[in-house]
């Protein structure tokens, strides 16, 4: 057995395979299905300063390889999330990071303060990338400065492992990546949904309440996977890669462009269970092709 | 109630009409507890058109013969390739899945299960349920002609059968709805599943005499376990997800317009 672990900036993960945000839950859903201690770490929904409804019905539309979803944020806020969710998952065996999401610079930063004071929270992720709210979301993500902005001020509050998670709608992702990177990010994860859109020619309307939504699952990979590269090129941090992985070659893939780690995300929703899978796929591709750890295998691409 | 990811084996593929088949299921090992209202997330074949999971009733629970059963409207690419499945070949379940109906106290009570089309999937068990626990519920089954009306045979079995066919060709002509029973017969309890807006001239019809109501919703689901809040619907208690707080609800508890 190979040595899985792996550094993300501050902290080791006991192995590679995180799940992604908005598609896990707050991981309590998927006790049925699978041991969450075999996890490197999980990163619960989409959490933001004050309770949100979300867009209204529907939600998420099918798409040839993947779908669109446009859920925006739905969740109770992080008062509720102390008081409530975190006492319910504190003690996982894992790496449990908390997705923050916000309208406004000072949504950010309060919402990371409040998750600074959680002991058992080791890391948060912060999302400038989501594609589904009027405000702010994604509108920090996609460009340098505002991106700079928000990582500076989150920075000044939040004490540890703060992941920057973004967003694959901008022209250059590396540049974004160098901006975070300089002011603190100790880590980025990418990418989040693409922006995309599904129609109905039988009633001529959108298949979103919002028209506008943001694109997962396997149609996504392949973008992903160059952004990945290019950004692991970029930066000294370490990359967390995500977009459409479904098994452990696709991780191993994305491992091979230069991840330190991975995230599983619309995979989940059709094999509860194959994180753990992905754990062991990976275990076994590296005792087969005699690798001892899986650093070996990291940014490995040989061109 | 804990839930299971099992690749059940099809026994019996049959083929009801033009429209609907209904598929038997079972499994090496017994069935797992499942509650009438229920439903499965069912991997279809993981091709592109198809890549998530597809909610289906469990249309009953024959446990006798260790046999699960779902009755399944071919509408599109995955549902086809449900009904296109053979004798021997498996099929990857998660279950059981989401709420279920709520138990009426007094077994003198007088139930309506009103069911149209692929609605009347879930009636069938909890109308078993319900005729097992020493109830006497009555079905109301509407659809838009005589071959369109599924599994009477079948609720026969379990209390006395309403029919209305849009077209005349069996029982009374016009919507279940609009059924002389509703008139006649005073419900204590309705519960309900079919097209939304058979659901919403039920629901009228309850609100309208004060008559407890359910409603079985079938949301668009991404996950079906409550992970990524696709499904949701508008509620008193504000943006609900069908696949875990559903997906019955009592009608007074949605934002509906009726
Ligand atoms: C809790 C629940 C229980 C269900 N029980 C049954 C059942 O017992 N038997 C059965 O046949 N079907 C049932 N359905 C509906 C079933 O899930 C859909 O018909 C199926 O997913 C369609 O897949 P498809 O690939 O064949 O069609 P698609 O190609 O995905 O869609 C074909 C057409 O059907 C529409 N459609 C797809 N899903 C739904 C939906 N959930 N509600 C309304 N319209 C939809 C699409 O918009 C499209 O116009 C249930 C749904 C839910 C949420
Ligand atoms: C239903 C749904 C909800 C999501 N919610 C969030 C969220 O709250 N925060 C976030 O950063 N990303 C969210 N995402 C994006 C995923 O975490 C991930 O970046 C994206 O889906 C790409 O990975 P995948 O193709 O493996 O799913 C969501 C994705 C889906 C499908
Ligand atoms: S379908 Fe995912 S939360 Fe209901």
């Amino acid at each position: 057995m190979a040595d899985l672990t792996t550094k993300l900036g501050t902290i080791q993960l006991k192995n590679p395979v995180m799940t992604a945000s908005g598609t896990f839950g707050f991981g309590t859903e998927y006790l049925d299905f699978m041991d969450l201690g075999r996890m490197g770490g999980i990163v619960v929904k989409g959490t933001t300063i004050r309770e949100r409804q979300g867009n209204p019905y529907p939600r998420m539309a099918e798409t040839s390889s993947g779908m669109l979803n446009a859920v925006g944020l739905q969740n109770k806020g992080v008062d509720y999330f102390v008081k409530h969710i975190y006492p319910e998952i504190k003690d996982f065996d894992t790496n449990v990071f908390v997705n923050v999401s916000g309208s406004t610079l000072e949504d950010y930063v309060e919402t990371a303060e409040i998750i600074n004071e959680l002991d058992k929270i080791p890391g948060i992720e912060l999302n400038i990338s989501c594609p589904n709210v009027k405000e702010g979301g994604m509108a920090f993500g996609v460009s340098c400065p505002m991106a700079s902005q928000v990582v500076k001020e989150v920075r000044k509050v939040y004490k540890k492992e703060l992941m920057v998670k973004l967003s694959p709608n901008v022209t250059d992702i590396a540049e974004i990546a160098r901006a975070v990177e300089t002011e603190g990010a100790d880590s980025v994860s990418l990418i989040n949904t693409l922006l995309g859109m599904a129609v109905d020619a039988k009633t001529r309307k959108p298949l979103l309440s919002t028209v506008t939504g943001g694109l997962s699952g396997p149609a996504i990979k392949p973008i992903a996977l160059c952004m990945v590269w290019q950004v692991a090129n970029a930066v000294k941090i370490p990359v967390v890669g995500l977009g459409g992985i479904m098994n452990a070659t696709d991780a191993i893939e994305f491992l091979l462009v230069g991840a330190s780690a991975i995230q599983v995300g619309t995979a989940n929703f059709i094999d509860p269970a194959v994180s753990v899978k992905i754990v062991e796929g990976i275990d076994k591709y590296l005792d087969d092709n005699g690798f001892k750890s899986v650093s070996e295998i990291v940014g490995a691409l040989e061109i | 109630m804990k839930k299971f990811i099992l690749d059940l084996d099809i026994v019996e593929n049959q083929r009801l009409n033009y429209q609907y088949v209904l598929l038997k299921l079972t499994h090496s090992e017994t069935l797992p507890p499942i509650l009438p209202g229920q439903f499965a997330q069912i991997r279809v074949d993981g091709s592109p058109e198809t890549f998530l999971r597809r909610p289906i009733s469990i249309n009953f629970v024959d446990t006798e013969r260790n046999q699960l059963w779902l009755l399944i409207q071919v509408v599109g690419a995955g549902t086809r390739c449900l009904a296109e499945l053979k004798v021997g070949e498996k099929l990857n379940l998660i279950f059981p899945l989401g709420n279920s109906f709520t138990v009426p106290e007094d077994k003198k009570a007088q139930i309506a299960l009103i069911g149209g089309g692929v609605g009347v999937a879930p009636m069938l068990m909890y109308g078993e349920w319900l005729h097992r626990h020493g109830y006497k519920p009555n079905f109301l089954i509407g659809a838009r002609s005589e071959v369109d009306l599924l599994q009477l045979e079948e609720f026969s079995k379990y209390g006395k059968v309403f029919t209305t066919t849009e077209d005349g060709t069996h029982g009374e002509q016009g919507y279940i709805t609009q059924h002389s029973c509703l008139k006649s017969l005073s419900f204590d309890y309705i519960f309900t599943c079919g097209p939304t807006p058979m659901m919403k001239a039920v629901a009228r019809y309850a609100q309208e005499k004060g008559i407890f109501c359910e409603v079985s919703l079938e949301n668009l689901m991404g996950c079906g376990i409550g992970a990524c809040l696709c499904c949701v619907t508008d509620t008193t208690e504000g943006n609900l997800c069908v696949c875990t707080e559903g997906p019955i609800f009592n009608v007074t508890k949605l934002k509906w317009q009726i």
